[in-house]
């Protein structure tokens, strides 16, 4: 067993901060009250009023809470511990700096319904960051609105169906079939199925791709809204037909909505707007940098045709002959507001200053290295692991548990090993179509030596799958907790703390 | 790397990619700025929001509360800002746990059983609990007051406008601005969905509310977007709500142009699956020791696909981590506290305001930290002239309802001094 990248050392245990509580303690002050006070029965009847005392809410000094959370902190595997390979989830470095523009005063104070002519560097802001995003797209109708991927595509695909509807009037209701992939992302059916269509599912080649036949004969059964794929596709492969797929689904009367987690994989080198793409969603939370944050916030610009343009949320953000930036709300085709306000504005300051970091070379360079250290990975593993399709891929490495699965050592149990060396493990299980799939996306964020270092512990756990496969199964070992019983968890639910939880829980 | 891999050059990486599409000129975009050029050029923009530096009462759904400085300090751990949603649990247990702790604090404070992880923010929340509503009643009808914030409404609207539930709007009480026309509430209805303090500030009283909606087999479904009033008022849980969703931006988060905040959403334990969202449950491992895991995840889109409770994946993780350690941070004591400040330096500006002539509160009703002023002359005019003083004054309501052009909402927060009240006051005398 050679590990090398870990050594265990002690980490502080620590409870619930409700177990930690201590009646009468305080964390925080606030000025004394400087108005006269009414008595509250003046200002708010008592049958209004709460009455529980705000019972079991936690009683802590301010370095309990600091602490509290500085502990629980070394429990999490993060992007600046090491190499974060999450294929589809472009795990790359986030900058300080976007952290700190993000904080500056005029832009974290402000209040989204303040004056037009008091906002304007925030407007200014919004922006330039969609004449970048529609220069990188190459698709010029731009909304920052959705809160995340998800949001962006239900958005994107509601175009469609305002487009759909406004062209083909009362027949647009024979047409609500949309196309997916076997392979896509669950949230491209979900998000479908809220704009009103019906899901059929296109099959991929060996190769990896999209099957063109099927597709073909998919359109040809009529009623086809569009279609929504992700280019390069969740395998990491680009379909290279892409044309040809445009093509057919605007013969049969429909749309092309493209599914932009992988943008990583062309930012600089190909333009979905150049390819006959009609609308696409961004993540700013993985292009662009902007922090995953243990789960969100994400921002997922929705990028579109001049001719979809009108149907996107409103209020646009736009630009006067004067200059002046100002919302314009009167697109009456719209589909509506998706969210409050203006959409995660503090995400659009960190994505622009990585635009701005990066500037038009250095996109593309990065894309460059996304590329060619998913390929150098990919090259190293391929003798170990069983690589599912033959094509080359771009930003990511697909891998499939074949081998290994033959010493009764499956994709969970190597992922679970690699924590042992230190890594976060790929993403597992996913795409669907790949059995035991392992989607390796390394990005741009990292050196040689820490990719010699990774594919040399893939290449170890495949040596320990044959040499001592309990090893392999049992894993992780350095880890504060083993596996959980994920199983039990979810027969008899425990999601919240209550003084007597621990003996509910035991008895799941 | 490129020899080692069988290339020449960077361009043969993309050669699965047809020549015909690929960009053949550089992007325009900026040059590549240095960090210094790009500090210098953001603060220039961020100098033109001169909003953001004046003393305001605007709320409307997102208001300015003293956030403790360890909030944002232990946020920017990198441990939690850069890693990803907790899919592998055995080395993501702090970002579970803080996520266990903040559906705990929800259900605490809203007086629910359970609570999810987050979502975008309060008017999807909303949006999302329609759809749930529908889904637990199997029917395709609810009744939204017009007191609910005008763009969670929109928002909502957004979302269901391609499934079959009907959404009738009723009105609010002119005289109380608090409480509504519910003649369309009938045995067809999913549920009535109320703001409490609704987008007048008026505190609704929901207990009566919940009982007409239950006489007819609907849910109530409880919208907070003010969620430092949790600390005084009766929290919906205790009035018989069903469902309540809301914006945690008051905990501790930055205005931020109006995001990222953070939804939250809470509920019954008996519709637990049927729930929007992620959730985090307590898990143990082989050994007994316990841990926490996203938990009933069959109810999402990457297992359930069309058929999922939600399309929703990424969340406001790292937000509802702001709002845990601020609700930690403020603990019981402070919650109630700052809760009560609002109410009273609230009360101090309206009974100040409501004394200058030719200015009155349109309203009966009792309010918490936000009431509407009926002045002499339209709104925007009123406010127009105390921005020439350098305060915004609050909001006109004719940017949303018609017929209200002499009305608008005046916010008030413990961050308001009194000096700022009084100036406010002797702007509009």
């Amino acid at each position: 067993m050679s590990i090398k990248k870990v050594t265990q050392h002690p980490t502080q245990n620590e409870a619930l901060i409700f177990e930690r509580s201590q009646p009468g303690r305080v964390g925080y002050r606030l000025p004394k009250l400087d108005v006269e006070a009414t008595n509250l029965d003046e200002l708010v009847p008592a049958g209004l009023r709460r009455d529980d005392g705000l019972v079991d809410v936690p009683e802590v000094s301010e370095v309990d809470v600091v602490r509290h959370f500085t502990r629980i902190s070394t429990w999490n595997y993060s992007i600046d511990l090491g190499l974060y390979p999450l294929g589809s989830c472009t795990m790359k470095y986030n900058s300080r700096l976007n952290e700190k523009v993000a904080r500056i005063p005029g832009f974290a104070g402000l209040h989204p319904l303040a004056p037009a002519e008091e906002s304007q560097g925030a407007l200014e802001l919004i922006y330039r960051l969609q004449e970048a995003l529609a220069e990188i797209t190459g698709l010029p109708g731009v909304s920052l609105q959705p809160a995340a991927g998800a949001q962006g595509e239900m958005t994107g695909v509601m175009l469609i169906r305002a487009f759909l509807d406004e062209r083909d009037g009362e027949a647009s209701k024979e047409r609500r079939v949309m196309l997916i992939p076997d392979s896509a992302h669950g949230t491209n059916p979900a998000s479908a199925a809220l704009a009103g269509f019906t899901v059929k599912t296109i099959r991929s080649t060996a190769d990896g791709i999209t099957d063109m036949d099927h597709l073909r004969e998919l359109c040809a059964e009529g009623g086809v809204a569009g279609v929504m794929f992700t280019n390069p596709n969740t395998v990491g492969i680009f379909e290279r037909n892409i044309k040809e797929i445009c093509d057919t689904v605007h013969n049969a009367g429909g749309l092309v909505y493209m599914d932009g987690a992988n943008m990583n994989a062309l930012v600089g080198v190909a333009r979905p707007g150049d390819m006959g793409v009609d609308v696409i969603h961004l993540n700013l939370h993985k292009t662009f940098s902007t922090p995953h944050g243990g789960g969100g916030p994400g921002c997922g610009p929705c990028c579109c045709t001049e001719q979809l343009a009108k149907y996107l949320p409103v209020p646009r953000i736009e630009k006067k002959e004067s200059g002046e930036f100002f919302l314009n709300s009167d697109y009456p085709a719209s589909i509506g507001r998706v969210k409050a306000f203006y959409g995660n504005f503090g995400m659009m300051v960190r994505a622009l200053s990585y635009i701005y970091t990066h500037g038009n070379d250095g996109l593309k360079e990065a894309t460059e290295a996304a590329v060619l250290n998913a390929r150098y990975l990919g090259h190293k593993l391929e003798g170990t692991f069983a690589k599912p399709f033959p094509s080359d891929g771009m930003h990511e490495a697909i891998f499939s548990h074949k081998n290994q699965a033959k010493n009764g050592v499956v994709t969970l149990d190597i992922a679970k090993r690699l924590i042992d060396y230190g890594f976060h493990p790929m993403t597992v299980y996913f795409p669907l179509v790949v059995e035991g799939a392992m989607l390796i996306e390394p990005t741009e964020s990292v050196g040689r030596a820490d990719l010699d270092a990774f594919a040399e512990a893939m290449i170890d756990i495949d040596r320990e799958a044959r040499e001592d496969p309990e090893l392999v199964k049992n894993a992780p070992h350095s880890t504060r907790i083993g596996r959980l019983d994920e199983a039990a968890a979810a027969r008899k639910p425990v999601l919240r703390w209550r003084p007597d939880m621990e003996a509910a829980g035991k008895s799941a | 790397m490129l020899a080692e891999i069988g290339l020449g050059t960077a361009e043969e990486l993309f050669r699965s990619i047809p020549e015909d599409i690929r960009l053949k000129r550089e992007l325009n975009v900026s040059e590549p700025l240095a960090e210094s050029e790009i500090i210098a050029a953001f603060e220039a923009m961020a100098a033109r929001n001169t909003a953001a530096v004046k003393p305001s009462f605007l709320g409307a759904g997102v208001y300015s509360h003293y956030s403790p400085t360890i909030v944002d300090h232990l946020l920017q751990r990198s441990e939690f800002f850069t890693s990803y949603t907790p899919y592998q649990p055995e080395i993501s247990q702090g970002t579970l746990q803080y996520i266990f702790e903040f559906q705990t604090l929800v259900a605490q404070l809203t007086a629910m059983e359970v609570a999810n992880a987050s979502m975008y923010d309060g008017s999807t929340a909303m949006a999302e609990a329609y759809l749930m509503a529908q889904r637990v009643t199997r029917r395709d009808k609810v009744v939204v007051l017009d007191s609910v914030h005008p763009e969670y409404r929109e928002v909502a609207r957004t979302y269901t406008q391609h499934g079959d539930l009907e959404i009738v709007t009723a009105n609010f009480d002119a005289a109380t601005g608090a409480g509504g026309d519910l003649s369309a509430l009938d045995d067809k209805t999913a549920a009535v969905i109320v703001q409490s303090p609704n987008f007048f500030g008026s505190v609704e009283d929901l207990t009566s509310l919940a009982a007409k909606a239950h006489e007819v087999g609907a849910l109530l479904v409880v919208v907070v977007t003010e969620a430092i009033s949790l600390g005084l008022l009766k929290a919906p849980g205790s009035c018989d709500a069903d469902i309540v969703v809301g914006e945690g931006q008051s905990w501790g988060i930055p205005a931020g142009f109006g995001g990222p905040h953070v939804g939250f959403f809470a509920t019954r334990e008996k519709f637990v699956r049927q729930m929007p969202g992620r959730l985090c449950g307590v898990a143990y491992d082989k050994n007994g020791n316990r841990g926490f895991t996203l938990t009933l995840s069959t109810r999402e889109q990457h297992i359930r696909r069309e058929k999922a409770t939600s399309n929703i994946c990424t969340n406001q993780g790292l937000i509802a981590l702001a709002a845990t350690i601020y609700m930690e941070a403020m603990g019981k004591q402070g919650l109630a506290e700052v809760a009560e400040q609002n109410l009273q330096k609230a009360a101090y500006a309206k009974k100040k305001i409501a004394a200058v002539e030719g200015f009155s509160i349109p309203f009966s009703a009792p309010t918490f930290n936000e009431f509407v002023v009926r002045g002499p002359k339209p709104a925007t005019e009123i406010l127009e002239s105390v921005r020439e003083k350098d305060i915004i004054g609050g909001l006109a309501l004719s940017k949303y309802y018609g017929g209200h052009d002499n009305d608008f909402l005046v916010c008030v927060t413990e961050t308001n001094t009194r000096e700022q009240m009084d100036n406010l006051v002797s702007a509009l005398s």
